[in-house]
């Protein structure tokens, strides 16, 4: 009899911490592509302005500058055009595809001041957006596992915290149809 | 004179200013002048002899589209070396706000420069206009045309100064003659519109509706259209089924084409509802010379001569469009009037006449100024 009682009881304990468990960790989850999301915003900043320090630098011809500043400009999210992000943010990887693309591109840069650094910085720069973007989506895909899990939805364990989306966009250093890549 | 030409868009691609760029070289050879273009093109693609290919146009993304742009070291070198060879008195840069070889051209060129602007430059490239290396190529431009009242505005707001206001021309001599399509117009005669279909401005819904009143009355009469389309099916469910089979859909057509297809009806009908601010495709009509049934919009009436050379019917009225298009279909006598009068009317806006417009602009700039020459400091690179 006191055994069945301790059994239910201990039963019921367990089953507590155990939902209190799983509820902590989408709650961690969550977090976490909270913080993934601040990594990938800051790299898209850090991208999307050393590219507009590379169309200021007086480095390149005023074609190929306005192309990217007006490629920097559209990431913004105060432009009247209305592009969503994911778009606006694709669009200046292909501007900076097809200026890095170009045949001896990087021969022509050489021996001008500053410009081995800044060519380095945009490559590096457009590299962490490419890292912050899988690691934001990875941990987009847990919480989305997480949340869709039958125990997960029955008691509602995320609470009013909406899905998280995932990120896509073209951020590939590689130019589609030749094998050359964006890397210096 | 010897006159430079930079095209910015890919010469083998169909466009608007490719088109207004072709026109006017021809026009001002016509006058005896030596005219050389320069304009992105594939290697491969035939380019008239005044034309030079800078290369492959690279599409890229801009102002959220794709365009097909020449830019970067490659295409400035190419642009350098073609001043340099050209020698010429004056250089005529279409679209320099363009990322592409006109503003490459300003950028290596010193000497008298003519700039003409075609669109309306929307708000959101303006901040990149007034951007160093973008103004330092515009500030060297001596004269501008606008093609638009529309665009001179958004020039004189934006971008400070002023613009002549300098309209396409229509190379009338392009459209004069051509061969019907075959079976067209037929026994029961044609009404032709060209356009963008799913463009409710260009009024195809008021001509289809004037088509649903006209049918029953004119057996065997037949409507063509021409001009791209998202959904054919929709267009044609808003007619009534037995009227569907005599309406002929050919959707986006060439440049030659479009000709036949004008010569191929009795009555070209605009019916636009609005924001034309000139009507180039009505002008394209009249130049065929078939008689047109147009809506009394200003640009229509200013081109038709306030009804002269042309029909003209109440904007949006389906009914008074079907009695005007009845009226013309029934009387030879009076088709053969307003062809007339419409060959006539168009000859003022022929490339001919617009040609020497820009003439005297170029007249203008060279005025104590030395020959179009490359600069120093600009764009060398090596």
């Amino acid at each position: 009899m006191i055994t069945d009682i301790v059994i239910v009881i201990a039963a019921a304990l367990f089953m507590g911490v155990y939902v209190s468990w799983r509820a902590g960790r989408i709650d961690r989850l969550h977090a976490r592509v909270d913080m993934a999301r601040a990594a990938l915003d800051a790299t898209l900043l850090r991208r999307a302005s050393v590219a507009l320090e590379l169309a200021t630098s007086g480095l390149l011809d005023p074609a190929t500058s306005l192309l990217l500043a007006s490629a920097v400009h559209g990431t913004r999210d105060s432009t009247g055009t209305d592009r969503p992000r994911d778009l606006a943010e694709s669009d200046l990887t292909r501007a900076l595809r097809a200026v890095f693309s170009q045949p001896g591109f990087l021969t022509s840069m050489k021996g001008k001041e500053g410009a081995d650094e800044l060519l380095a910085e945009v490559e590096a720069a457009a590299h962490q957006v490419f890292l912050a973007r899988k690691f934001y989506n990875d941990v987009v895909a847990a919480t989305r596992l997480a949340r869709s899990r039958p125990l997960a939805r029955v008691l509602r364990l995320s609470g009013r915290a909406s899905a998280p989306e995932f990120f896509e966009m073209d951020d590939s250093l590689v130019a589609e149809n030749t094998s050359t890549p964006l890397s210096l | 004179m010897k006159i430079g030409i930079t095209c910015p868009y890919s010469w083998d691609v169909p466009g608007g200013v490719q088109q207004h760029v072709r026109d006017l070289a021809e026009a001002l050879i016509d006058e005896g002048h030596e005219v050389s273009v320069i304009s992105p093109a594939d290697d491969d693609t035939p380019l008239p002899p005044y034309v030079t290919g800078a290369g492959r146009a690279v599409p890229v993304p801009y102002n959220g589209s794709v365009a097909r742009l020449s830019f970067g070291f490659l295409s400035t070198n190419r642009v350098r070396r073609w001043i340099k060879d050209g020698g010429f008195d004056v250089l005529h840069v279409h679209e320099p706000e363009i990322p592409s070889l006109s503003l490459l051209a300003c950028w290596v060129a010193s000497g008298p420069i003519v700039a003409t602007f075609h669109t309306a430059i929307p708000r959101s490239r303006i901040l990149l206009v007034t951007y160093p290396v973008v103004r330092t190529g515009l500030e060297k431009i001596n004269g501008r045309i606008a093609v638009s009242e529309a665009a001179r505005t958004t020039l004189v707001e934006h971008i400070g100064g002023d613009a002549v206001v300098i309209p396409n021309g229509v190379a009338t001599r392009h459209y004069r003659k051509a061969e019907p399509l075959p079976g067209w117009p037929g026994e029961g005669g044609a009404i032709g519109f060209l356009g963008r279909l799913d463009e409710p401005r260009k009024g195809l819904p008021v001509l289809l509706k004037a088509f649903e009143i006209l049918g029953p009355r004119h057996p065997g009469l037949r409507l063509l259209v021409a001009g791209r389309y998202a959904d054919a099916d929709e267009l044609l469910h808003r007619v009534p089924a037995g009227l569907r089979d005599r309406i002929v859909l050919l959707g986006q057509v060439s440049e030659e084409d479009k000709v036949r297809v004008l010569h191929s009806v009795d009555v070209f009908c605009s019916p636009n509802t609005g924001g034309e601010s000139f009507g180039i495709v009505t002008a394209e009509a009249m130049a065929a010379g078939v008689p047109v049934v147009a809506s009394d919009i200003d640009a229509f009436r200013q081109v038709l001569r306030g009804g002269e050379a042309g029909e003209l019917f109440a904007n949006g009225d389906a009914a008074d469009l079907a009695r005007a298009l009845g009226r013309l279909l029934g009387d030879p006598g009076r088709r053969a009037e307003l062809s007339a009068a419409a060959l006539a009317a168009v000859a003022e806006y022929d490339w001919s006449v617009v040609a020497r417009g820009v003439y005297s602009v170029y007249e203008t700039v060279v005025l104590g100024s030395t020959e179009v020459a490359v600069t120093a400091s600009g764009g060398d690179f090596g």
